[in-house]
């Protein structure tokens, strides 16, 4: 970018492309307008790159607490069709503490970008209490629109939020789904007739991929103000089959950071979001620890662990209990596999369209998860004190740590109250 | 006037190279007279530097290269459009079949469509009652919705496409319908059936069919499905008519669809099928809807046979990533001898929030789907168990979930391929099924809907 001096600079209302100031530099004197136009292949300028630190809060618990994503991240949910793609992008288009969001529909249903236009407008933005649509800017290529304008959607999307990124905002992209851009690249490359790499992608798919990846993140703006924007892209990936050792999951999962897998088996068992907690993983748990500390309690993390570490036991467990019946199991074992259950129905399973669920706080998650490993850790005791454990099980306390995930942000105070319970009721 | 050239220089499979061809276009119609004087259809696939690749519906036995004249029409594939088509029957490509009339046309309108724009759709919301149990309450069609069956050889999917189109009605509203039938390479006595139904029920009178028979030119297949839909956009946006869409069998349809693409020597995809599948199957699934301001709809009801009853198979895979849900069938309920044998744990419907509830079905329709659908996954894991451990092995609570599952698809999921249930009576049928179960385990249903809805005369034990 050449340096210049401003020559001319006006006062008063415009039109976009009318010429604004003028600035001249050494290759001539500029037109500068409100209205930019970019080449969407290119990625927007910076002054500097930075690694992201913040951890972009979603409101939906298994990414929250267990996978998290932060700002100027990148993430892939790939899955089969039905797993749930669709709706964790809307759940993060909805919830997803971003200043803007980019809803990319690349070579997807009509009708769901619809619904987009339906819902947004009627959801209000929980920080700034507008309609959701005020923030929100939607790039539609339906699946039976040409194919060459579904390869250039993912580029208006991210280049169009590349521009609100260099106002300073936090903005997250979300490519539904990055599939159909791959494939678009495909038949193109076919029509070229250029050699084709794997299952007939092109041999750049994962240089493509990787450089379009590359456009998020967290920098410092141009301008002396020294602005920080973030960018965010979140994409979601259709593999054939739902396999995902196929070419573009495969290229995905070696430039993005987190990784939400979305299993058949829990779509079947109308366990959502449907996100595999044994598969997937996020690259930036370290880096928001550090956030949840500081921000909810000094012990977050470290639940965090204690109970993916449960959720460890009980897929061992489970094992046996396919091969000899639960009853082969100790006590302690048991209690390791109620736990785990309570952790999958109380925590991980939330349900988008249930109107307290489908938001969690970061505290209330806390809360929560607070709630299931301390009844975990005193049955436990108890349990090796020598309480029956069907007793424990039965504990009325236990029907109000299901349901706590439908208290209203509001009343959190009813988590002190469950706590007592859980002492009160608990044998000694 | 239009020019006639006789200087094809290349037939291959359904295809052929027509050489030093001047201002031809893409997709543009051709007519193909052989030196016998038949005369056969086909249009344009590709056309750079004077030469055109043409695809032939008819295909090209017979064409002798030297003597067989081409003539390009200067348009596309056209089909007239007019409310007379209803009662009608065509063939693949357009042509009357049925002894009837020519059509005298309102309009003519291209066979491709055009995609709609998604702030132009009004969404789904309305209940299509179908009158079968397993899919009005756990996977309800919504119309403008594109529900395909997942069906596999031998499996009734052609008794239950039927039955949907005998029965479907949308509850309270006066009705404007008709039914748009394409069948793609199934054979006689399968069409026969669906025609004989239509007959005997009279709806006949409502519905117009497209028919290409597995005798019949295989490249015309692959235009057949975009001219029902042609008519069916015609009578729903410019008739106001509310359109079932049948398309039987999209598994012969890709089958045409893999032909052309290795004439054309293509790069495949998998399986051989070609890299576009996903985008040419979207032009046509995704022709369904309702869009704003036009009072007519269109409902799609795909059928394709799963090759080796596997859903990951190309054609199943890609189709349920466009559509907006599936009706998957099982072999071992249609062995068990249940009729109609929907798997609803694989079964899903996209649209389902919208459609239910208070005003539409009923207050209590989510809490019983999501109980039933919760219990009889229940049932089938304590099935599972079953197999391995043996029955006396399993918990009591375990053993009701077991007893449940098999009076879900003995009485919920079964019914006669003429029983017509009403949304109430397929509600009723599921609380009843709930009485099965300790009232501790029904964690789905409010308080005050077991109250209202569950039969007294057999309460729930207490467990």
């Amino acid at each position: 970018m050449p340096e210049g001096v401003v020559r001319e600079i006006h006062e008063g209302e415009y039109t976009v492309d009318e010429v604004v100031a003028r600035v001249e530099s050494s290759s001539g004197v500029h037109d500068i307008r409100m209205l930019q136009r970019w080449p969407v292949r290119r990625g927007r300028p910076v002054r500097e790159k930075l690694a992201p630190v913040e951890t972009m809060v979603t409101g939906q618990r298994v990414i929250d607490t267990f996978f998290p994503i932060a700002k100027g991240g990148t993430a892939c949910i790939p899955g089969p069709f039905g797993s749930g793609k669709t709706v964790i992008q809307h759940q993060l288009s909805k919830w997803a503490d971003a200043e803007i969001i980019v809803f990319v529909g690349c070579g997807e249903r009509g009708n769901e970008m619809t619904d987009v236009l339906i819902e947004f407008p009627e959801l209000k933005d929980p920080k700034s209490g507008e309609p959701l649509m005020e923030r929100t800017v939607l790039v539609a290529n339906t699946s039976n629109m040409p194919v060459a304008a579904r390869e250039a959607s993912v580029y208006t999307g991210v280049t169009i939020a590349e521009y609100y990124r260099d106002m300073g905002y936090s903005v997250a992209l979300m490519a539904d789904s990055t599939s159909r851009w791959a494939e678009a690249l495909r038949e193109i490359s076919g029509r070229l007739e250029e050699m084709p790499g794997e299952e007939g992608y092109p041999a750049y798919l994962g240089s493509r991929a990787a450089e379009f990846y590359e456009r998020s993140g967290r920098a410092v703006c141009l301008g002396k103000e020294g602005r920080i924007g973030t960018l965010t892209v979140v994409g979601a990936v259709s593999p054939p089959g739902g396999d995902l050792s196929e070419p573009v999951t495969q290229a995905t999962l070696r430039i993005v950071k987190v990784f939400w897998g979305l299993d058949d088996r829990l779509a079947a068992r109308k366990h959502f979001p449907a996100i595999n907690w044994l598969l997937s993983y996020s690259l930036y748990t370290d880096k928001t620890a550090g956030f949840l500390r500081s921000a909810i309690a000094e012990e977050f993390p470290a639940m965090r662990e204690q109970a993916m570490s449960l959720l460890q036991q009980e897929a061992e467990l489970q094992e046996i209990v396919r091969l000899v019946g639960v009853d082969a199991l100790s006590s302690r074992q048991r209690m390791v596999l109620e736990t785990a259950k309570s952790l999958r129905e109380d925590f991980l399973y939330q349900s988008a369209f249930h109107e307290v669920d489908t938001y969690c706080s970061l505290k209330k998650q806390y809360r929560i998860l607070k709630l299931i490993l301390m009844f975990n850790e005193l049955g436990a005791k108890a349990v090796a004190a020598g309480a029956p454990l069907d007793r424990i099980l039965s504990l009325p306390v236990r029907d109000r740590i299901a349901r706590a995930r439908l208290v209203p942000e509001s009343e959190i105070d009813e988590f002190e109250k469950m706590e007592e319970e859980i002492r009160l009721e608990m044998p000694n | 006037m239009l020019k006639e050239y006789m200087t094809i220089s290349e037939v291959r499979g359904p295809l052929m190279f027509v050489e030093k061809v001047d201002a031809v276009h893409y997709d543009e119609l051709v007519e193909v007279e052989l030196t016998s004087g038949e005369v056969r259809r086909g249009k344009v696939l590709e056309a750079h530097a004077g030469r055109a690749l043409v695809q032939l519906f008819e295909g090209t036995t017979g064409i002798d290269i030297q003597g067989t004249k081409v003539r390009f029409l200067g348009r596309v594939i056209e089909l007239p459009v007019s409310i007379d088509v209803l009662g009608r029957v065509f063939d693949g490509f357009g042509t009357a079949i049925d002894n009837g009339p020519k059509i005298i046309a309102e309009a003519r309108r291209e066979i491709n469509g055009n995609p709609i724009n998604p702030y132009a759709r009004a969404y789904p919301s309305e209940f299509i009652q179908t009158g079968i149990s397993a899919i009005d309450c756990m996977n309800p069609l919504v119309r403008g919705q594109k529900l395909p069956i997942f069906s596999g050889a031998g499996l009734p999917h052609p008794e239950m496409a039927a039955q949907i189109a005998r029965q479907a009605k949308v509850l309270g509203v006066g009705e404007n319908f008709a039914v748009v039938f394409g069948a793609m390479g199934i054979t006689f006595e399968e069409a026969d059936y669906f025609i004989s139904d239509f007959r005997r029920t009279g709806a006949i009178e409502r519905a117009v069919l497209f028919v290409n028979l597995a005798d019949d030119p295989v490249i015309e297949r692959i235009a057949t499905p975009r001219m029902a839909l042609t008519t069916a956009e015609f009578l729903a946006f410019e008739k106001g008519m509310h359109v079932l869409v049948i398309l039987t069998d999209m598994t012969n349809y890709c089958e045409a669809l893999r032909e052309v693409s290795a004439a054309r020597k293509e790069v495949p995809g998998r399986r051989g099928y070609p890299g576009y599948m996903y985008t040419d199957l979207a032009t046509v699934y995704e022709r369904a809807g309702r869009i704003k301001g036009k009072s007519g709809s269109i409902t799609q009801i795909p059928i394709l046979t799963m090759p080796e009853d596997d859903k990951t198979h190309p054609i199943p895979d890609l189709t349920g990533y466009i559509t907006e849900g599936q009706i998957i069938l099982s072999r071992e309920l249609h062995k068990k001898g249940v009729y109609p044998p929907i798997n609803v744990s694989l079964s899903l419907s996209r649209l389902k929030d919208k459609g239910i509830g208070a005003g539409k079905t009923r207050e209590d329709h989510a809490g019983v789907l999501n109980e039933l659908s919760g219990a009889y996954d229940r049932g089938l894991e304590a099935r599972e168990l079953a197999v391995v451990l043996g029955e006396a092995a399993l918990t009591p609570g375990d053993k009701a979930f077991l007893r449940f599952a098999d009076e879900f698809e003995g009485k919920f999921v079964r019914q006669s391929i003429n029983e017509d249930r009403s949304i109430q009576q397929t509600l009723d049928i599921g609380w009843k099924l709930m009485t099965m179960l300790p009232r501790s385990e029904l964690k789905r249903v409010s308080d005050a809907h077991v109250e209202k809805y569950m039969p007294k005369a057999s309460q729930p034990a207490t467990s």
